[in-house]
């Protein structure tokens, strides 16, 4: 079945030159002026637009979705050729050797974006209309998340890296407000503790210092291309003059602008921007900590969009990468180092928000190690990305209906048998919770398996690296099998465990459609938009994803894997059944006890929730001894600079205090010092002359 | 005579002039005693003028009693002002600009 989808992907079209954006795609601007107008009219009017900011809240983006179908249905009906298109707004920066232009690229990648951006976050702001409905700030929150859905539609419409590290900042700050969304105390509607309060804010500070270390890759890397290109753009602008400096990155690094050393520089520093922003090893313990925000906000920024962020910038990147195979392999061994690290955190979180969390930061590693692959990745980095994007914003939603009707309980051990109480959460929650695992024909299958089957693939110069992350990919597969499983029947099945106060009900349905609209997505996109069957039925224009992004991430390129394709197939299907069985016996089965606190464990439970001891080690290596370089430097700020200049000052009121003695007030005494003064210097001239 | 016993005259008269400064508290008899040691002086700068047989000297003690006179204007002035808001014309009293250990 697999190799279906392989072969289906074979090169159709080679990367395709920009042309001006014509019809529907030259209006998109208006797709990140939308949800923006949105966010300052609620931001400005304040507490005067309270009652209804929650309309404009949800309209904006749900008109940009409607837009960005449009445009996507123009691109879909056009010839290949014409499917990357540039919209020119005019010059933005123009300072002596750089200049840059401010324009948008509507191309297959990036409105792949905007339609996962504008519809899981429609459906996201729709839910959070009733989630938030208690929340005396609900305009306010609406408002941070219009920000964050024009940022994000920014940062993937950018045909620059300056543009697109503009939305890159702009997330980066929705994220900050969000997660510390909650950092005051409420004593009405939605409850918070000052204790609770404190910790968000931290939260949020943490996730704003931990991406900033990947900004730093960003920057540098930027400043690399500018020195070595002269540009930022991504390709080259349409209708503007096409000499060497005009000439898009993309378009120099193709005519062998870069050596392979200056490209890996640059491929590595981009590297550390996606570790910071994609909660990447080893910049990933901001991500647990994020779940402070609420639940809305965890699914659209901390699951399906924004984390996602650094593996569009890899696959955006991709020319760049293509040249540098040695920063493609750190991708590929970051991203699978996380997938794992992810999967064990998972394993063993009882907060169900650290347990989807954790899941999340694995399945990006599977995207970043599918775009660390190369041309065999690329796609399917993206494909599974958008995947997750539906599955995993469903899940959290789910996780926040669970929530909801528990008195905002996260501990799963005081869940149980829900699957009776709220039957569309749990029937919706199951349908992510299939997909992600691969279960046949649901999402994941689609987008899973062909990462772990390109894995296994042999390219040119490689030796232990098909076996090491081909294992990997499919050991994954288990533990997600697992922890899913284990989060789903500790959460749905089992005897229930809840606090006594506890009457878990069905969701209003405001929550509960979205979840259903996320459901029917994380089960039939795969087999809809990434399947592609040689049934004589199915008909042969309809869009495939991976196809589809061939003119932007270039065709999929076709290898054998080192094993035959059903052998990973079946022996990843394996795996899945074990963890969802092992799962099964120890959380999910009618006869087991799942203890209400949690027993002390093995060390590797221990240390799984701990996060594997990540913020032990942050804080050994950079927190403690940066704490005690800032005192040193505090110390000697107040020991030699303040001591330097407040020892000037005191030695002058000194030498004050010793000129103002003689300073008694009476004449006669002035007038007898000076009367001495004068024998005294006669005396010296006269010594002097004789 | 000799121009010495002038000379030794402006001494007196300057030590003279000199003494009633530091030991007289009236403001006039002390200002009197500096318009002494000034005529003093001029006297010693008239001999020396004599002694040197030129006129630098003498042109001298012209300017010192240009000054002198403007001296007394400006010093006067200062006096009366101060008698008028202290009613008192002993410099002692006159002690205001001074090192203060304790403005309180």
């Amino acid at each position: 079945m697999t190799t279906l989808t392989l072969s289906a992907a074979t090169p159709s079209a080679e990367a395709v030159a920009p042309q001006i954006a014509s019809g529907p795609a030259s209006a998109a601007l208006w797709l990140i002026l939308l949800p923006a107008a949105s966010a300052a009219v609620l931001l400005l009017l304040g507490r005067r637009a309270d009652r209804w900011g929650h309309w404009p809240g949800w309209i904006a983006p749900a008109a940009s979705c409607v837009m960005g179908v449009i445009i996507a249905v123009q691109l879909l009906t056009a010839d290949t050729a014409e499917r990357v298109q540039h919209v020119d707004l005019g010059s933005w920066i123009d300072a002596g050797a750089l200049n840059l232009r401010f324009g948008l690229l509507v191309d297959p990648l990036s409105v792949t974006f905007v339609l996962l951006i504008t519809f899981v976050g429609t459906l996201i702001h729709i839910y959070s209309v009733a989630y938030m409905a208690e929340d005396v700030n609900r305009r306010r929150f609406f408002a941070y998340l219009n920000l964050f859905v024009a940022a994000m539609l920014t940062l993937v419409l950018a045909d620059s890296y300056l543009l697109l590290f503009f939305g890159w900042e702009g997330v980066g700050l929705a994220s900050y407000l969000l997660i510390g969304f909650w950092n005051h105390e409420v004593d009405r509607g939605h409850k918070i503790s000052g204790a609770q309060a404190l910790e968000n804010s931290v939260a949020s500070k943490k996730a704003f210092v931990a991406n900033r270390i990947g900004d730093l890759g960003m920057i540098v890397a930027m400043g690399l291309l500018f020195a070595q290109l002269g540009t930022l753009h991504f390709v080259s602008v349409p209708g503007q003059a096409q000499g060497m400096g005009d000439l898009g990155v993309f378009d120099q690094v193709a005519g062998g602008g870069l050596t392979t050393a200056m490209a890996t520089g640059i491929g590595l520093m981009l590297l550390l921007a996606a570790c910071g922003k994609s909660a990447q090893f080893p910049l990933q313990s901001w991500l647990g900590d994020a779940m402070a925000g609420p639940t809305p906000v965890s699914a659209l920024i901390h699951a399906a969009t924004m984390v996602t962020a650094g593996v569009y910038l890899i696959v955006r990147s991709q020319p760049l990468f293509d040249l540098a195979p040695n920063a493609r392999l750190a991708v590929a061994i970051v991203g699978a180092i996380t997938l794992l690290y992810g999967a064990i955190v998972g394993c063993a979180k009882d907060d169900i928000k650290k347990a989807l969390a954790a899941s999340t930061m694995s399945q990006i590693g599977y995207m970043m190690l599918a775009a660390g692959l190369g041309p065999v990745g690329y796609a399917f980095a993206i494909v599974h990305l958008v995947g997750h994007g539906f599955f995993k914003a469903g899940m959290f939603l789910g996780a926040g209906s669970v929530m909801h009707a528990m008195g905002d309980e996260t501990d799963m051990r005081k869940f149980g048998h829900l699957a009776t109480k709220m039957r569309v959460t749990w029937a919706t929650f199951a349908f992510g919770w299939l997909a992600i695992i691969g279960f046949p024909f649901l999402t994941g299958f689609f987008t899973k398996d062909p990462i772990i089957e390109a894995a296994f693939v042999r390219q040119e110069g490689q030796t232990w690296q098909p076996w090491v992350f081909g294992l990997v990919a499919m050991l994954g597969a288990g533990l997600t099998a697992f922890y899913m499983s284990r989060l789903f029947f500790m959460t749905f099945e089992g005897k229930s465990r809840w606090e006594p106060e506890a009457h878990p009900h069905e969701s209003p349905r405001l929550m509960t459609w979205p979840l259903i609209a996320l459901a029917v997505g994380s089960a039939g996109f795969g087999f809809v938009f990434v399947f592609k069957p040689s049934w004589s039925w199915w008909p042969g224009w309809w869009p495939n994803l991976a196809d589809w992004l061939t003119p932007t991430v270039g065709p999929v390129a076709h290898h054998e894997p080192v094993v035959h394709w059903l052998v990973i197939t079946v022996v990843t299907l394996a795996l899945v059944a074990v963890g969802v069985w092992q799962a099964w016996i120890r959380f999910g089965a009618p006869s087991t006890v799942v203890p209400r606190t949690a027993p002390v464990g093995s060390p590797l439970t221990v240390a799984a929730r701990n996060d594997l001891y990540q913020d032990h080690v942050n804080n050994g290596l950079l927190v403690i001894p940066g704490t005690y370089a800032t005192r040193a430097l505090v110390f000697t700020d107040g020991a030699v600079v303040d001591g330097a200049v407040q020892g000037v000052a005191r030695g002058a009121v000194a030498v004050g205090d010793q000129a103002r003695r003689p300073q008694t007030g009476f004449v006669r005494q002035y007038a007898a010092t000076m009367a001495l003064g004068v024998v005294v210097l006669i005396v010296i001239v006269l010594a002097v002359q004789i | 005579m000799s121009l010495m016993n002038y000379l030794l005259l402006s001494a007196v008269l300057f030590s003279v002039g000199a003494t009633t400064v530091l030991v007289r508290r009236n403001a006039i008899i002390a200002f009197m005693g500096i318009e002494m040691m000034l005529n003093a002086t001029n006297l010693a700068l008239v001999t020396f003028a004599r002694i040197n047989g030129n006129l630098h000297g003498q042109v001298l003690a012209f300017f010192v009693m240009v000054v002198a006179a403007a001296e007394v204007v400006v010093g006067l002035a200062i006096i009366v002002a101060i008698y008028r808001t202290r009613r008192s014309a002993s410099v002692d009293d006159v002690n205001l600009l001074k090192d203060v250990r304790d403005p309180a």
